[in-house]
């Protein structure tokens, strides 16, 4: 009798930890997106892709649609050569295009595919040819500063020496 | 005087090595013959009720108030930001790669490490292992090897209900108490929290330590002084020395497994 109590207490012991597991597994993270599950690899490569991230999120029209598997610099074109992994339920033109976007003002980036109008869609292994780079704050600083400094040298010609001194 | 310092702590220092010496052959021991003991697997059973099925009282009740500390926290930082909606991510994050194995673990090892240590050492003061030996059993087969499996497969267990336990305390201050939307602490947990990356490595973790923590007590146990005093030294040294290779099994653990 008392054998069989124990077994009953050990048993439960062990279903509620594998059933927490399942709980982590199924509640608490994203196990069943993406899962090494039938997928296609294209690459894209960027001048310049700010702090895009592996495993980063691919969307299109908001839709999660892929992550970003790797990410490498080519010593050749000295670009980042970014490798996307999309889900095979999701079949893009071959001249789609990417961007990195940012979501929210100082939130991750992600990889935004704009589908284009080809007929045949992109297969496992190509490129994407026309990309766009992450906006770098500090570039978007310096050329509005440079703007606002050319329009200032316009007007009055002693500002110039000052670039950016004053806007 | 200066001399008799120096030789204190060379004797010091050669004791602590042949000691993990002792300790790393006790180890193969246990490992080469549990062979019978998963043969006789109720054993094993019983010693998982001793070390897993009665520590988990504390480890719900300090998993739950763990994770309703990291909700309020969580909260009061992220709300300066206007992102508490990010407090789902940040308590299961938090939970399943750090505080629920190693807290799991710590609790494990002054719970059930300090009880297995004081009856080892109390049956080796009582010569009961050396009784066993003359009866042909072999003590570590019969007595050490279930404890050790039994507290193996117990501590992953611990860890996860912990985890699970400590997100639900997390979403119960959060969501029911201050506020924060359901759906978005949810969403935002399942699109940062990785299988493999996160809650297998939590499980590998605590796995670690379950292994670290048994074999510190067996061996506390099994080499302790056989006097009363001998023993009470034996589970205070297993409750510190465990303690310490959790948390520096952790940090190495941690190096390796979350770099990116």
């Amino acid at each position: 009798m008392e054998r069989t109590l124990l077994d009953f207490w050990v048993g439960l012991f062990v279903a509620a930890g594998l059933a927490a597991l399942f709980a982590l597994a199924l509640k608490v993270s994203n196990a069943d997106s993406f899962g090494g599950g039938a997928g296609y690899t294209v690459t894209a490569s960027f001048d310049n892709i700010g702090g895009l991230k592996v495993r980063a999120p691919v969307k299109s029209a908001g839709v999660l649609v892929g992550r970003v598997s790797d990410i490498r610099f080519d010593n050749k074109t000295y670009n980042a050569v970014v490798t996307l992994r999309l889900d095979s339920k999701y079949q893009f033109p071959r001249d789609t295009s990417a961007a990195i976007m940012t979501s929210g003002l100082l939130g991750e980036q992600y990889l935004a595919l704009e589908p284009g109008a080809d007929e045949r869609n992109l297969k496992q292994g190509d490129a994407i040819r026309i990309t766009q780079s992450a906006v770098v704050l500090e570039n978007l600083i310096s050329q509005f500063l440079y703007n606002k400094a050319s329009d200032a040298s316009s007007s009055s010609p002693e500002d110039a020496q000052h670039p950016g001194a004053k806007p | 005087m200066k001399a008799n310092v120096i030789s204190r702590l060379g004797r010091t220092t050669l004791d602590s090595i042949g000691r993990l010496g002792v300790a790393s052959r006790f180890l193969m021991m246990i490992l080469t013959r549990s062979a019978t003991s998963w043969r006789r697997f109720g054993l094993i059973v019983r010693e998982i009720y001793s070390s897993g099925v009665l520590s988990l009282v504390i480890i719900l009740v300090s998993g739950l108030f763990v994770g309703m500390v990291l909700g309020l926290q969580g909260y009061q930082t992220l709300e300066t930001y206007g992102s508490a909606e990010s407090l789902g991510v940040l308590v299961a994050l938090s939970l399943v790669r750090e505080l629920g194995p190693v807290v799991a673990a710590l609790l494990f090892a002054s719970r059930a490490g300090s009880a297995i240590t004081a009856e080892v050492g109390l049956m080796k003061t009582t010569e009961q292992l050396q009784a066993m030996e003359m009866m042909a059993v072999d003590p570590i087969a019969r007595i050490i090897a279930p404890r050790f499996w039994g507290g193996v497969i117990s501590m992953p267990l611990l860890a996860a209900i912990f985890s699970i336990t400590g997100i639900y305390g997390g979403y119960m201050i959060g969501v029911r108490l201050l506020g924060i939307d359901d759906g978005a602490f949810w969403s935002q947990m399942q699109s940062a929290v990785d299988f493999r990356e996160d809650i297998v490595n939590g499980v590998i973790k605590s796995g670690v330590f379950g292994f670290a923590v048994t074999t510190i007590a067996l061996f506390e146990g099994y080499d302790a002084v056989p006097t009363a005093e001998g023993i009470s030294r034996a589970t205070t040294r297993t409750v510190v020395t465990s303690s310490l290779a959790i948390l520096a099994l952790d940090f190495i653990l941690t190096a390796f497994m979350f770099r990116g």
